[in-house]
């Protein structure tokens, strides 16, 4: 599905493919490296669902995805005969990867005269430095990018991104610390026109979704875009710490309910973490993931595509 | 989102009330919610099996009670053994000589900065007199953020250019410190991953040259299974004196502390509530372990309507309550408040015991009504809100058909109203009003 956007090149060679595994590497040892040894043995032994168990809930799967999800497996390899280990390791990455994959392409790639994009999430989750990567990312691939500083709230936000636009030269349309952000939102529709830019890439101030105001504010941010411009904003990113537990779930909840968020960006798998209640997130939510962060460098961003990640973690 | 542990004990609980004691497997279907409750909260999965293997041993064969049903038998073990766990608040060891140093360690954006702000503003508060160092010379703006800080609430800020190495910055500013007479100095570090050698390497070397008396994880709430591996990371690395949990104003059940709390034994000492900086809590072990058990938060609540509400405008309502001279008028107002709450369902799920309750309200019905008598109350006049008698029939067809609704719907919000009225004349009462005050917890 991202085979237009990277000229007929699939994503892997594009982008993904060694980047992912890389950066998985540390999460396939530790983790899936030991669904391997589970799945090592020559008959499919009765403690094996305890120990896969065990492993999916350590991931941040949560419990009833988990439960599902060996529940699934264990069914099948019974009606499907299945006697060896492998083969139930084979079915077991089928129904992890059925659970991320189904959902709608980016809208990045739909030609319009302007792609207007909005970057949501709580505190701290990364959504600045994603926002850099993302802006070089499409600049890279020939795109016009403009940000809006729209995170008017947090002290020094503007600075940071003004940073970051230095580094990746890109124009960053700002207002006054604590000023409007919905005036910096229409500044930057406005010149974004007048610049011919192909992306407009929003920055907000980080949120927790319980915050009614606050989610009411962004709920305003939304429809300033939508005003604008038809059918903006076209994509809606929650930007999500991949170090987060089972809270992953309610935030994705609240923010789908309040602006649609048309997908997400896991960051901080550079970490130890996991990033399992991606798979709660698709099963329960249908909100696929379009991106993950490995790092704070601008070039640590690398296209999510189920299968890559999926097989990424169980490779040996 | 989470079915309240309480309900679901109750529902295992619901045939056994008349039996003598808990057998075991009237406990091992009760420690499978309680195991369930603590999974949804991110305790660690090992941590998890430890607990629940000394509740099962402290449960098997207690004798139930007449007065308490058998699943608040149960939860009162479970929040027992985690206030355990949790352990007592701890005050900032601010012993030693002066200048007192505190360093903040922790993840990328777990909120060091912002709650290196918020212990000086705490700390200033008790007559100390703090130097905030700016130690983070790797995320972009981090140093101007705490710059804006320290501005914001009239603290010194030490800073240097980004290409000192932190450890020199922070020896710098205790230096500069001493000159100074500033008796607390704390250090802004940049957030690192655990297995970051080098970085983590750098921790050690600023320890080494300030000699700190705190050092204090800053740890996000929202931490899931992982948060036990950064915990171990950093105190190996650092030997941690304490711990802040962040963003717990969110709804995140905060089980990371207790995962914390098990494998390195370092306590509790602040949780952060908001994003200003007076947003610092002490802890209290009783309110996270039902938050942990997913118990409801009353507490919360209260602080949610803290946060939406005009206090003037409950006030004055409160008053004319009291007084027994509300009208529609004042009731309009006091629904306007009410919406800034949210969503009711989502408060009712706030409020223990009212999760089932707020399930079975249909999705913006409570709402919808909401809207209704709002829109009869806006499409009368000031006269009639302020005198709800002299609605004859005209006056409601005229409101009924402003607000789009029906007269029935007037007439059934008008003795709705009626009755409340009704019932308020009686707070004229002394008695009567002292009971309502202690209904809801407050007077004697
Ligand atoms: N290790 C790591 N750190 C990240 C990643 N993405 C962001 N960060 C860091 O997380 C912190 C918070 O990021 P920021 O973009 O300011 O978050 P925001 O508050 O959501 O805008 C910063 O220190 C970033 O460098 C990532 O993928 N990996
Ligand atoms: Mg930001």
């Amino acid at each position: 599905m991202f085979k237009k956007l990277f000229g007929g090149k699939s994503i892997t060679e594009a982008l993904g493919g060694a980047k992912i595994k890389e950066s998985l590497t540390r999460t396939r040892n530790s983790f899936f490296g030991q669904i391997n040894t589970l799945f090592g043995g020559e008959t499919i032994q009765p403690d094996l669902w305890d120990d896969l168990e065990a492993l999916l809930i350590q991931a941040d799967v949560g419990v009833d995805t988990t439960t599902e999800l060996v529940e699934k497996v264990k069914d099948r390899v019974q009606l499907e005969g299945i006697t060896r280990p492998a083969q139930a390791q084979a079915i077991l990455q089928q129904e992890m990867q059925k659970l991320l994959e189904g959902f709608a392409p980016s809208a990045v790639e739909e030609y319009r005269i302007l792609t207007v994009i909005l970057i949501v999430g709580v505190n701290g989750s990364g959504k600045t430095t994603t926002i850099a990567k993302l802006a070089k990312l499409y600049q890279q691939q020939g795109k016009k990018v403009v940000i809006a500083a729209a995170d008017t709230f947090r002290a020094a936000a503007i600075d940071q991104l003004k940073v970051w636009g230095e580094r990746i030269d890109c124009p960053v349309v700002a207002g006054q610390p604590d000023s409007d952000p919905g005036a910096v939102v229409y500044d930057a529709l406005k010149s974004s026109f007048a610049r011919k830019a192909n992306i407009l890439i929003i920055d907000t101030a980080g949120r927790l979704h319980t915050k009614y105001n606050l989610m009411k504010e962004l709920e305003k941010l939304h429809s300033i875009a939508s005003k604008q411009v038809h059918a903006a904003p076209h994509e809606t990113l929650l930007v999500l710490d991949g170090t987060t537990g089972q809270n992953a779930i309610s935030q994705a909840k609240s923010f789908k309910e309040s602006v649609q968020i048309t997908g997400v960006i896991l960051t901080k798998l550079d970490g130890t973490s996991k990033g399992g209640a991606v798979f709660a997130i698709g099963k329960e939510l249908g909100v696929p993931v379009r991106f993950i962060g490995t790092g704070e460098g601008v070039d640590d961003l690398t296209l999510f595509d189920p299968p890559t990640f999926v097989s990424g973690l169980f490779a040996v | 989102m989470f079915e309240n542990l309480q309900d679901r004990l109750n529902d295992v609980f619901g045939q056994l009330t008349k039996r003598g004691h808990l057998t075991e497997a009237d406990v091992d279907k009760a420690l499978k919610e309680v195991r369930r409750a603590l999974l949804e909260a991110d305790v660690n999965f090992k941590l998890v099996k430890d607990f629940i293997e000394r509740i099962r041993q402290k449960s098997v064969g207690i004798e139930l009670s007449k007065s308490i049903t058998p699943g608040q038998q149960v939860i009162k073990i479970v929040h027992d053994e985690l206030l355990a766990t949790l352990g007592e608040a701890a005050p900032l060891n601010l012993g030693g000589g002066s200048p007192h140093i505190i360093m903040m360690v922790g993840l990328q954006g777990s909120g060091k900065t912002t709650t290196t702000a918020k212990l000086a503003l705490h700390l200033r508060k008790s007559k100390y007199t703090p130097l905030l160092v700016a130690a983070d010379t790797r995320r972009p703006a981090a140093i101007e953020q705490l710059v804006v800080l320290g501005r914001e609430l009239n603290i010194p800020v030490y800073t240097e250019n980004p290409s000192v190495p932190p450890p020199t910055i922070c020896a710098n500013a205790i230096k500069a410190a001493k000159a100074n007479a500033q008796n607390v100095v704390i250090l802004d570090t940049s957030g690192r991953l655990q297995i970051d050698e080098s970085l983590m390497e750098e921790l050690s070397q600023i320890k080494a040259m300030t000699n700190p008396q705190e050092v204090l994880l800053v740890a996000d709430s929202m931490t899931g299974q992982e948060a036990v591996k950064v915990a171990e990371g950093f105190h190996k690395q650092v030997n941690l004196t304490g711990l802040i949990l962040t963003k717990i104003d969110g709804d995140a059940r905060g089980g990371a502390a207790i995962s914390i709390r098990s494998v390195t034994g370092i306590p509790i000492k602040f949780l952060g509530t908001g994003e200003k900086s007076r947003d610092l809590e002490v802890f209290h072990p009783d309110r996270l372990a039902s938050r942990i058990l997913g118990m409801g938060d009353v507490v919360s609540l209260v602080e949610k309507m803290e946060e939406s509400i005009d206090e003037e405008v409950a006030e004055r309502g409160a008053q004319r309550l009291m007084e027994g001279s509300f009208n529609l008028e004042d009731f309009l107002e006091q629904l306007q408040q009410l919406k800034k709450l949210g969503p009711l369902a989502k408060v009712m799920e706030m409020i223990p015991g009212m999760g089932e309750m707020a399930k079975s309200i249909p999705q913006g019905e409570v709402e919808k009504q909401l809207k209704a008598t709002q829109a009869i109350i806006n499409s009368m006049t000031g006269k009639e809100r302020r005198n709800s008698k002299i609605l004859n029939g005209s006056r409601k067809l005229r409101i009924a058909t402003g607000s789009g609704t029906t007269v029935q719907e007037v007439n059934q919000l008008l003795s709705k109203f009626g009755q409340m009225q009704k019932m308020m004349k009686q707070f004229k009462n002394p008695r009567m009003r002292q009971n309502l005050m202690k209904m809801f917890g407050l007077g004697k």
